[in-house]
C-alpha cells in the first residue's frame, strides 16, 4: 500500500503580522514549523506503514526552505519526500494549491490514500483535503479520529462529527483529513535522523507536474486577498464603582434596565 | 567551549535534548513525587534508537560509543537524572554481555536491549557486600541440570522493571573472590522474585529493588566467560560504565548551573537582579568552570576509552569522583544562592540536589574509588622501578 502525506510549513506562532502594502504574511524573522495539524497526519501514516506495511511519500508545495520540514518528515518514518517547489506557485490559493498537490499526485501514480491534516494554522480553510479529492475523482472523508482497517481495497475510519461520531466505510484509493485525537506524533528516531541527513528530495516544478502555467500560483486561484485588517479593539466593558453593597445596587439596576432580570 | 563532536554526535545530542525537554520536563517533578518508573519515557527512548547507541551494529544496534552514552546521560540529566539512569542501568546490565558474553548470548539478548523491548540490570550488591565485593553471599551451585541461585541482592537498579539481569553468585566458597561467578538471569525464571522497593532520597522515578533467589535454576549456558571470571567481569563492567555515571553528574551540576542562572537574572533585590552582585556573580563562575572541567574530564575519559584502550580503571574512575563531586557542590551552591526558592519543591533544584548525592555513593564509592586510583598510581610507579 501506499500512503501519500500532504505537508505544509507555517510560522510558528499564531500572532502573524501583515505587510500593509501586500497584504500578505510577513515571514522574515519567523521560524517556520512543519502544520501542527499535518504532524497528526504523518504519524497516521507511519503508523499504518507500520501495521500494513506500506510506503510513505510526504509531499509539500513550498518556497526551497521546506526541504528541511520534509527532511524532518523523514527522520519521523517516511520513506521519501518531494517538494513542490516554482515561482509560478507563488500567491496560491486553496485551488490552486489543490491542483498543485493533486497534479503532483496524478505524476506519483501508484497511491491508495492520500492524508493531510484537517486544516491550516495560517490559512485556516480546511479546503485542501476535499479539493484534492475532487480533482482526482476519488472518495473523501473528513475529520477522521480513527482508522479502524484497511482490508480488500477497503478503508474503514471512525470521523467526529458535531454530535458524535461516524463510522464510514470507502473503497480505495481515498483522501482523508485527520484531526489531533487521532494519535500523538511520535519523536524522531536516530535512524530516521540519520537517513534524513542524506535522503535525496527532488524538486519538481510547473512543468514536472504536467501543470498548465494558468492554473497554478496566482493565475490559477479563483480568489485573491483584498484586504487583511486587524479587528478593531473597543473597550465596551464598564466598571461599576464603590463598595461591594453600592455595585451589587448599581449591577441589578443595570440588568433591570437591559430587561435581563 | 568546542569538544569537536561528530556530525553524528550532535544529532544525538540534540535529539536526547529534545526528548529531555519536551517528554521529560512537563513530567519530572510528578514522576519524583510518586516514586514512579517512566515507562513511557522509556518507550520513547526506545522508539528513538537511543538504546542502540551502546550495541553494536550486527546486534541491532548503532555502534557502541562510550562518548555517545555520555552525550545522552548528560542531556537527560539536565533534566531528570532519574529517568537518566533508568535509561544507563540498561546500559550497565548489557555491557557483561557486550564484553564477556559468547555470540550465542550476544544473539540471544542484544537485539532485544537495543531495540530497547527489554530492559537489563546488573545485580552485584548485598546487604554484606558493598564496596567489599569479595563477600558476596549469594551461590550458584552447579548440578547436572543448571546453576542453581540462592541469595538476595540489593539496591538492584532497574529491579522488578528489567527483564536481563546480569548476577555475580558465588561458584566456590573455597577462592575468594576468585570463587565468583557471573550470569544472565531472566526475570520470570522460576525462584527468582523481587523484594522491597527502597524509597530513596534522590532519583526517586528509578526503581531499586532487592533481587531474591530461592532454588532459582538457569541452564548452564547462561554462564558468562567461565567459573571464576565473576570478579573480573565486575570490574570490567564497572571500568566501562563509570563514565555514564560522571555524565549523569555531569547532567546534574550543568541543569543546577541553567536554573541557578535563569532564577538570578530574574529575582530582584535591592533593586537589582541577584546576578548583578559580586557575591552571586563569584559563585555563578566558580559553578560554571567546575561544571566545564568535570566536562571536559568525562568527555576525555569516554574518547580514551573509544580510542581503543585496554586499562582505564584509573581514568574510569577519576572522571566518575570529580563530576560527582562537583555535581554535589554545584547544585548545593546553587540551592544556595537562590535562598528559599531553591529549597522549595516548586522550583527544580531541591531535586537535583538530592539527585546529586547517589553519584558519589554508586557504582564504587567515591572513596573506595580514591584507593583505587591510588593504588594505579603506587603500580605504576613500581613498574618504573
Amino acid at each position: 500500500m501506499n500512503i501519500i502525506v500532504c505537508l505544509k510549513q507555517v510560522p510558528s506562532t499564531t500572532e502573524v503580522k501583515i505587510d500593509p502594502k501586500t497584504n500578505t504574511l510577513i515571514r522574515q524573522g519567523i521560524k517556520s514549523i512543519v502544520n501542527p495539524l499535518d504532524s497528526y497526519a504523518l504519524e497516521e501514516s507511519v503508523r499504518l506503514k507500520e501495521r500494513y506495511g506500506s510506503r510513505v511519500t510526504a509531499i509539500s508545495m513550498g518556497p526551497p526552505q521546506a526541504t528541511e520540514m520534509l527532511r524532518d518528515a523523514i527522520s519521523s518514518g517516511a520513506d521519501d519526500a518531494i517538494l513542490l517547489s516554482d515561482i509560478a506557485f507563488a500567491g496560491s490559493d486553496t485551488l490552486a494549491t489543490s491542483t498543485t498537490l493533486a497534479k503532483a499526485i496524478v505524476k506519483i501514480k501508484n497511491y491508495d490514500l492520500v492524508i493531510c491534516g484537517r486544516q491550516t494554522l495560517d490559512g485556516d480553510t480546511g479546503q485542501v483535503g476535499p479539493e484534492i479529492a475532487e480533482m482526482l475523482g476519488i472518495p473523501f472523508i473528513a475529520y477522521v479520529n480513527k482508522i479502524e482497517e484497511i482490508a480488500n481495497g477497503k478503508l474503514r475510519v471512525q470521523r467526529m462529527v458535531e454530535d458524535g461520531y461516524e463510522t464510514i466505510e470507502t473503497s480505495l484509493p481515498a483522501v482523508i483529513t485527520v484531526v489531533k485525537e487521532i494519535n500523538v506524533p511520535r519523536m524522531p528516531s536516530l535512524r530516521g535522523l540519520t537517513k534524513a541527513k542524506s535522503a535525496q528530495i527532488p524538486t519538481w516544478t510547473t512543468q514536472e507536474i504536467n501543470a498548465e502555467k494558468e492554473t497554478v500560483g496566482q493565475a490559477g486561484s479563483a480568489t485573491w486577498v483584498v484586504k487583511v485588517f486587524y479587528p478593531q479593539r473597543v473597550q465596551l466593558a464598564e466598571m461599576l464603582k464603590g463598595d461591594p453593597e453600592t455595585q451589587a445596587k448599581a449591577l441589578v439596576e443595570k440588568l433591570r434596565e437591559a430587561k435581563l432580570i | 567551549m568546542e569538544y569537536f563532536l561528530t556530525e553524528q554526535q550532535k544529532t544525538l545530542k540534540s535529539l536526547a535534548r529534545r526528548i529531555a525537554e519536551e517528554k521529560v520536563l512537563p513530567v519530572r517533578a510528578e514522576l519524583d513525587e510518586k516514586e514512579e518508573f517512566p515507562w513511557e519515557i522509556i518507550k520513547t527512548l526506545a522508539d528513538s534508537d537511543l538504546f542502540r547507541i551502546f550495541v553494536p551494529e550486527q546486534y541491532d544496534g548503532m555502534g557502541s560509543s562510550s562518548l555517545d552514552l555520555c552525550l545522552v546521560v548528560e542531556e537527560l540529566s539536565k533534566v531528570c537524572s532519574g529517568v537518566a539512569v533508568s535509561y544507563a542501568a540498561t546500559a550497565l546490565g548489557a555491557y557483561a554481555i557486550l564484553l564477556y558474553g559468547n555470540e550465542e548470548q550476544k544473539q540471544k539478548y542484544l537485539p532485544a536491549i537495543a531495540a530497547g523491548k527489554r530492559l537489563a540490570a546488573f545485580g552485584l550488591t548485598e546487604p554484606t557486600a558493598g564496596s567489599d565485593v569479595s563477600n558476596i553471599k549469594t551461590t550458584a551451585e552447579k548440578t547436572p541440570e543448571g546453576y542453581v541461585l540462592n541469595g538476595t541482592k540489593q539496591f538492584i537498579t532497574n529491579g522488578g522493571e528489567a527483564e536481563i539481569y546480569t548476577i555475580i553468585a558465588v561458584t566456590d566458597k573455597s577462592k575468594g573472590a576468585r570463587g565468583a561467578s557471573a550470569f544472565i538471569v531472566e526475570k520470570g525464571t522460576p525462584g527468582f522474585t523481587f523484594g522491597k522497593k527502597e524509597k530513596k532520597m534522590g532519583i526517586r522515578s528509578s526503581s531499586t529493588r532487592e533481587l531474591i533467589f530461592r532454588n532459582c535454576l538457569i541452564p548452564a549456558e547462561n554462564i558468562l566467560s567461565k567459573e571464576g571470571m565473576g570478579f573480573v567481569v565486575s570490574m570490567r563492567v564497572l571500568d566501562h560504565s563509570r563514565p555514564g555515571i560522571s555524565a549523569q553528574a555531569l547532567g546534574i551540576a550543568q541543569g543546577a548551573l541553567e536554573a541557578a542562572v535563569d532564577y538570578t537574572r530574574q529575582r530582584v533585590q535591592f533593586d537589582q537582579p541577584l546576578i548583578s552582585l559580586p557575591v552571586v556573580q563569584y559563585k555563578l563562575a566558580e559553578m560554571a568552570m567546575q561544571v566545564e572541567a568535570a566536562r571536559a574530564l568525562v568527555y576525555s575519559v569516554a574518547k580514551t576509552i573509544d580510542s581503543g584502550a585496554k586499562n582505564f580503571t584509573e581514568e574510569s574512575a577519576m572522571a566518575k569522583v570529580f563530576a560527582s563531586d562537583v555535581a554535589m557542590r554545584v547544585t548545593t551552591d546553587a540551592v544556595q544562592i537562590c535562598g528559599g526558592a531553591g529549597y522549595m519543591r516548586d522550583y527544580p533544584l531541591e531535586k537535583m540536589m538530592r539527585d546529586a548525592k547517589i553519584t558519589q555513593i554508586y557504582e564504587g564509592s567515591n572513596e573506595v574509588l580514591h584507593s583505587a586510583i591510588a593504588m594505579e598510581l603506587r603500580k605504576r610507579k613500581g613498574r618504573r622501578e
